[in-house]
């Protein structure tokens, strides 16, 4: 293959968008629509996963001990927790500890009520573990396989916990657990369904634009294979055509959506000052680190993808 | 350089365009192909030109048998034929030198040959003069004179005109029979197919006429057989 060639097919395939300006232009817009909902879902998603991580990381099981418990045995059991496969952090709670958390729990308006029991401590055999899980952050899994993982591997702990000697009751926080584990996979499937059936709307207007120039340009293909145009000449425009169809409908909703991301999380902290203190976004440069290539490896793709198949299908050469 | 052994092209079952023909023409050769709507002519053209396959029997052009042809080798093959129609088929939006280099580009000529051929291929059809001009802008003639230089640009050893003065005054056709006949005269086989009498009766070639789908008379130096 030549340069001059490459040169040559690499032009009309930019004349094709001109010279079928209305259809390109409509193919650009849809597949910018497309890329631009799927980059918003993304956000929203990937922001939802960081605020459900952050309260993953407050997520924790409490191991108590039986009365008779001794010094040795704590010990073994909090290290025996702290080995054990998604434990992030285990936490020893003494007794004093815990009354004077549970005072200021209970009794921080009317500290007078605690006075009753002076220096004797009610929870004095409350002395406990506090084990947190680890969030998978650097995880591979997919969303919804982390989703549900944390409530299995909450349950798989506490099971390992109350098989170990000493140890007198696990509580768990069940509730938080699977309701963010729940609310994560919805998010999940749902976002997952609007983007499959985006792709699907984008190749279907990708593929009318391409044929649309196949029609239009019918004679100049019959000329072409009569003068002995080879199959890669013939069929090349029309696929530089989607190409730059979809680099145009990546880049422009990226473009777009990066300086509107700033803008967006700014009016919802100002607009919602209440969020400020439990709802912390990722920056735009984090959430682009992922989403750049793969909205750009969309668009390119989408577009290779259906004027590949449309020229295949409707262009016997 | 062109033989066909006992070819038969049906499009449906039992609707035969050609019936088990067999001719040959040799390399050099000016033929005229003649008859009436339907006898056959321009299906074999498109035989010739590996558009379509035959139902029976063996097509040989430049030595290569159309039958066993693979798909990828049908582009080159292709280049060895150039082909003028009657509606001459130039590209609308390009002018005449941006068709005639149109058929060296697609077939993957280097640039600087393109610059060298394409004013030769206009001085040949005499219409260097007007190489900025677009289709509109060109008589009929003219116009068929383009897409004979296109046609001839990428030195086929055949050229097929299917009805080459079929949209033509009398003047413009024997201007056109005129540049046929000098490529011929370089060594280009011709085949024409046509319906002129005139052209036919007074170019004194070979003349094969078909007739429902078979080959009626093949001569040597023939004329136009009216079957009115």
């Amino acid at each position: 293959m030549r340069i001059s060639t490459i040169g040559y097919v690499g032009k009309q395939g930019v004349k094709n968008i001109w010279r079928n300006k209305m259809f390109s232009l409509a193919s650009v817009a849809t597949m910018s629509a497309c890329i631009f909902l799927f980059g918003l879902f993304f956000s929203i998603l990937v922001n939802f996963q960081y605020i459900i991580r952050t309260a993953e990381e407050g997520v924790a099981i409490t191991v108590f001990f039986e009365e008779d418990a001794t010094d040795e045995q704590k010990e073994e059991i909090g290290q025996q927790l702290a080995e054990h496969e998604g434990v992030a952090d285990v936490n020893y709670v003494s007794a004093d500890e815990a009354w004077e958390e549970f005072q200021k729990e209970y009794f921080g308006d009317n500290p007078e009520l605690a006075e009753g029991f002076k220096d004797d401590n009610p929870l004095a055999s409350s002395d406990n573990y506090e084990v947190y899980m680890e969030t998978m952050e650097n995880d591979d899994q997919s969303l919804v396989a982390r989703s549900r993982s944390l409530s299995e591997t909450q349950n798989e702990l506490v099971e390992f916990a109350q098989g170990l000697d000493g140890v007198r009751e696990v509580n768990k926080s069940d509730v938080v657990a699977n309701t963010l584990s729940s609310v994560n996979t919805l998010v999940a499937i749902v976002s997952i369904a609007i983007i499959v059936i985006l792709f699907g709307v984008s190749i279907f207007l990708i593929s009318n634009t391409v044929t649309m120039g196949i029609t239009v340009r019918k004679e100049e293909i019959a000329i072409m294979k009569y003068i002995g145009a080879k199959d890669f000449v013939v069929r090349s425009p029309f696929v530089i055509e989607g190409l730059i169809i979809g680099i145009f409908g990546a880049a422009i909703p990226l473009t777009l959506l990066y300086f509107l991301y700033d803008r967006a999380v700014q009016y919802i902290m100002t607009k919602f000052s209440i969020l400020q203190n439990i709802i912390d976004f990722l920056p735009v440069g984090t959430v682009y680190q992922i989403l750049l290539p793969v909205g750009l490896i969309m668009g390119i793709g989408i577009g290779f993808l259906g004027s590949f198949f449309t020229v295949r299908k409707h262009l016997k050469v | 350089m062109i033989e066909l052994r006992k070819v038969t092209k049906e499009y449906s079952k039992g609707n035969a365009a050609l019936n088990g023909i067999s001719v040959k023409i040799e390399r050099g050769e000016f033929v005229f192909i003649v008859g009436d709507s339907g006898s056959g002519k321009s299906t074999l053209i498109k035989l010739i030109m590996k558009e379509l396959n035959p139902t029976e029997g063996t097509i040989i052009v430049n030595g290569q048998n159309l039958n066993r042809m693979k798909h990828r080798n049908i582009a080159k093959y292709r280049r060895g034929i150039g082909v003028v129609f009657q509606d001459f088929r130039l590209l609308k939006d390009r002018n005449i030198y941006e068709n005639i280099a149109f058929a060296l580009r697609v077939t993957e000529t280097p640039t600087r040959i393109i610059k060298k051929k394409v004013p030769a291929a206009l001085s040949l059809v005499g219409l260097a003069q007007k190489y900025k001009s677009f289709p509109k802008e060109l008589s009929g003639g003219e116009q068929q004179r383009v897409a004979i230089a296109r046609a001839l640009v990428n030195e086929p050893a055949i050229l097929l005109a299917d009805e080459p003065t079929g949209n033509l005054d009398p003047t413009n056709s024997w201007e056109i029979m005129s540049i046929l006949k000098e490529a011929n005269e370089r060594g280009t086989t011709v085949l024409v197919v046509t319906h002129n009498q005139e052209i036919v009766n007074e170019m004194n070639e070979r003349v094969i006429t078909m007739k429902q789908g078979v080959i009626v008379s093949d001569e040597q130096k023939g004329g136009y057989i009216n079957e009115d």
